[in-house]
């Protein structure tokens, strides 16, 4: 059995890296805490969400098409349904006399939606420490896509996730960039979509010409980061590399409607100067030589290095962690399962104290894992949207902060001790005693104060309620 | 074309001097067992002041269009507004007009308890949203040099034991702006959405993190305090869900609250409020369209904001600005990229409305800034600085040092405030 001081280390190590102990786990996992994390880093250990009805774009594009289709024929049918009402004027209106309606599903966006984020849900409270969901969801967050942008990015985004996320998040970073770049919810996203080479076929024909949302993003938030030494003319220049880069339409012209596709009548023609080296590839392959050149740029290693230590680690990364983790990432030509081991094997990381607050999603899933519980979708969506983290729904292409300032505000506090107090309330019938999971949960971390207010609680769910918002819980 | 007011600065001024005198030292929360207006210094002006933070660059070429300029309607092909016809743009001063769905700023504007400037930004010239917004509110010359925002050093830089410095800022969201946070006291609300947690259970988790985590401790002490407030004033109303802050019913239940907390006699003096959406990349629409709804949204924030502070309207200011503006032309794809001159609005009963602020630059190609963007002619902190200046006493060298440090060059515009 491991020291003293060695599982109180392990013990903040699983959630520093970790989704949080699950209940009847803590023992297994606290002697071999730091090996069990380092195992995890291997290409086929992500998972691959199960239960998801329309797996690849091209198949959600389908059944979103037919979806539409049956909308606008039943908006245009002539009123039918109307004749079912009730004909006394106003009875629907106050909605006293109307016949009762089975409770509808909702519309086909919405249950992709959901259906998507309760695969993610299952997958992290089903992971036994966590480490690799954990890394999907701070990647997803780097590269994030926001569902409220528009229908498109609503079905498509659990697909990117799990399309040009999970399978390189122990892979290489070129190869992810290329694959969020390139993927249909991120043009739609920051729309390249619409982009057009002013001088390309089209743009000459149509008058339409360039949008630089995506190519701005993909320096400044993507690769080098806002100090990474680009100019407005990259910007532009990067905008006119990437025309072209677009999701197939419904009319087949382009492929099968609904996946990536490179479109030539709306591609820039000629070489362009980026970053002070000439791009002169033909069509797709401009984009995926300057894609590569930003993968492996030390600025983009720098970023990277930086927003990881600042979300496992501290809000101010301490500058020689950051140093090795750039190292680890520039040696590697960018290797995420090099980067990854750096940062587990760092021993100032398992001596850190626990200072980061958990983030919202963190939180809840937590939660989830120490009461046992098995979330319902409202449970997860509602619940998340209350406390200002909705799954895939930043409130722009930056993502979600990483920082306490920002989590733990008075008003994000208050939130989540109601939050704290709705679960305490529902898991209190399936807990047998609040102060032995209190142990259970937070082990060598608990402290003789929480251990006597959770003792001291007037109720049961009070008292997990308690667990749940003691220091030991909220920080990592 | 200058439509510069030079008017002389003919208001009251107070020195900070005069305002010291006025408070004792004041610890936090301890005003709460004072009884209600003890603390409203007499013959002075116990002022309010609002910012609403626009995210994502609003395009103020759309939002004020200057139709006076030849320039303008060939620009914005697809999207212009015009001074006639059936969706026409409201008139302002004969040159610049105010987007049709803006009805209650023209109203205030006539009235004299508006001002818009025109051509301003930031002292930030480049172009990411994030370092904008960075800069918009904490007050540096630069992105990413401090944590704390430009308000909360503002109230730290206020007398201890004044009214304004007392009750802190207060940062609406469940994610509080940048520009409150900082070492003086945050208040944070946000529309309710959920039952509340029992008194008791805050109770022993103020006494837990009393024993183990001061951090804790005072973040809970803030939000406990807003939430005293908000219950008196009536603010706890069952209605919850409702739209983002990206929609017109969430910025009125935004504004509702700001409202209810502002104009509560103990409650805080200065808050922050965000409004979301404004980033029109594609398909920006002219009178009607994505970019018209939110103005609307902000409109009738607008006017719930002058309803709810009625009573303290004559010395409130509420500053509407944004991290930067748009393309002066049109994009590929009707709508408008990063740019950097766009417009701020001041409205208020504090105000000395019913005009433009403006050193207008032009539209002609080599009048814009790097021959795409309206050139900045006003900087939006130096529009920060008169207001505050005029309304809490605050003295040039602490603008220039505490608040928005190293802009000692940058003077505070005069005449702002009545």
């Amino acid at each position: 059995m491991a020291s003293r001081s060695q599982r109180h280390a392990n013990a903040v190590g699983l959630q520093r890296f970790g989704l949080g102990v699950k209940i009847g786990q803590a023992e297994a996992l606290l002697d071999g805490a730091r090996d069990l994390i380092l195992n995890e880093i291997r290409a086929d250990s992500i998972a691959r969400p199960a239960g998801i009805a329309y797996v690849g774009t091209a198949d959600i594009s389908t059944a979103f098409y037919a979806f539409a289709d049956a909308e606008k024929k039943a908006r245009e049918a002539p009123r039918v349904a109307q004749a079912n009402v009730p004909a006394t004027p106003g009875a629907g209106a106050d909605g006293g006399a109307a016949t009762p309606r089975p409770p509808a599903e909702p519309p086909l966006p919405t249950r992709i939606y959901r259906d998507e984020v309760m695969a993610r849900t299952r997958l992290a409270l089903e992971a036994p420490a966590g480490f690799g969901e954990r890394l999907v969801q701070f990647w997803s967050n780097h590269f994030c896509v926001a569902v409220n942008k528009n229908t498109t990015t609503r079905i498509m985004a659990g697909a990117f996730e799990r399309e040009a996320i999970r399978p390189h998040v122990f892979g290489r970073f070129a190869d992810m960039l290329l694959a969020a770049e390139s993927h249909p919810a991120m043009l739609e996203y920051l729309d390249n979509q619409l982009s057009t080479g002013p001088n390309s076929p089209a743009g000459n024909r149509r008058g339409r010409g360039l949008n630089e949302n995506l190519g701005r993003e993909i320096l400044e938030l993507h690769t080098l980061g806002v100090g990474g030494g680009y100019t407005q003319a990259d910007v532009t220049s990067l905008a006119r590399i990437i025309t072209g880069w677009m999701v197939a339409p419904r009319n087949g012209a382009l492929g099968t409607p609904g996946v990536f596709a490179f479109n030539p009548r709306i591609h820039e023609p000629g070489a362009q100067q980026l970053l002070g080296k000439l791009y002169d590839q033909p069509d797709k392959a401009q984009g995926v030589a300057a894609l590569a050149d930003l993968a492996r740029h030390p600025a983009t290693a720098r970023f990277v290095a930086t927003k990881l230590v600042r979300h496992f680690v501290a809000d101010e990364p301490p500058a020689a962690l950051v140093d090795d983790i750039a190292a680890a990432f520039r040696r590697s030509e960018g290797d995420l399962a090099v980067v990854s081991r750096a940062l587990v094997e760092s021993d100032a990381v398992w001596s850190a104290e626990p200072a980061k607050i958990r983030s919202p999603q963190e939180f809840l899933i937590a939660a989830f894992r120490a009461l046992g519980r098995e979330p319902d979708a409202g449970q997860v969506l509602g619940t998340l949207g209350v406390m200002g983290q909705p799954v895939w729904q930043p409130p722009g292409p930056n993502g979600y902060p990483d920082t306490n300032a920002a989590w733990a505000s008075p008003q994000g506090l208050k939130t989540r001790i109601d939050v704290a107090a709705r679960l305490g309330q529902q898991a209190a019938g399936g807990i047998a005693d609040p102060r032995q999971l209190s142990e259970e949960i937070l082990g060598p971390l608990l402290t003789p104060e929480t251990r006597q207010a959770v003792a001291r609680a007037e109720s049961k769910p009070q008292a997990l309620a308690l667990l749940l918002m003691s220091p030991e819980f909220q920080r990592r | 074309m200058a439509h510069h007011d030079d008017r002389d600065d003919d208001c009251e001024r107070m020195t900070p001097s005069r305002r010291a005198v006025l408070g004792a030292a004041g610890a936090l929360f301890a005003w709460s067992f004072m009884p209600k207006f003890a603390y409203a210094s007499a013959g002075s002006r116990d002022a309010r002041f609002l910012l609403v933070i626009l995210r994502g660059a609003l395009d103020g070429l759309s939002a004020v269009p200057p139709i006076g300029d030849p320039a303008y309607a060939g620009l914005r092909e697809g999207i212009a507004l015009a001074k006639d016809g059936a969706e026409a743009a409201l008139p302002l001063d004969g040159f610049f007009y105010l987007h049709p769905a803006m009805p209650n700023l023209a109203r205030l504007y006539a009235a004299g308890d508006a001002l818009i400037v025109h051509a301003a930004a930031t002292g930030y010239r480049e172009r990411s949203h994030f370092d904008g917004q960075d800069v918009l509110e904490s007050g540096q010359n630069g992105p990413g040099r401090t944590e704390s925002g430009w308000l909360n050093r503002m109230i730290a830089s206020l007398p201890a034991g004044e009214a304004v410095s007392r009750a802190g800022v207060l940062g609406v969201g469940v994610v509080p702006p940048l520009v409150v946070r900082g070492a003086a006291p945050v208040l944070g609300w946000a529309p309710p959405r959920m039952a509340r947690a029992g008194d008791d259970l805050l109770a022993r988790l103020g006494d837990l993190y009393g024993q183990r985590d001061p951090a804790l401790a005072r973040v809970l002490a803030e939000a406990l305090e807003t939430e005293r407030i908000a219950s008196r004033r009536g603010m706890q109303g069952d209605k919850k869900g409702g739209g983002g802050p990206d929609t017109a019913d969430g910025m009125r239940r935004i504004a509702e609250g700001a409202a209810g907390l502002v104009g509560a006699d103990d409650g805080p003096r200065i808050a922050a409020l965000a409004f979301e959406g404004w980033d029109t990349h594609a398909n920006e629409g002219g009178a009607k369209g994505r970019l018209a709804n939110l103005l609307g949204g902000l409109d009738g924030a607008l006017a719930v904001l002058e309803r709810g502070l009625a009573p303290v309207w004559k010395d409130s200011v509420v500053m509407v600005a944004t991290e930067f503006g748009r393309t002066a032309q049109v994009n590929g794809t009707v709508g408008t990229d990063h740019g950097t001159g766009t417009v701020a609005f001041l409205v208020g009963g504090a105000v000395r409305g019913g005009r433009m602020l403006a050193d207008w630059p032009g539209l002609r190609p080599e009048q814009l800034y790097e021959k795409r963007d309206l050139k900045p002619t006003t900087d939006i902190r130096a529009v920060a600085k008169g207001v505050v200046a005029d309304l809490f006493g605050l003295s040039g060298p602490v603008l220039a040092e505490k608040v928005f440090p190293g802009t000692a060059d940058l003077r505070p515009i005069q005449g702002l405030v009545i």
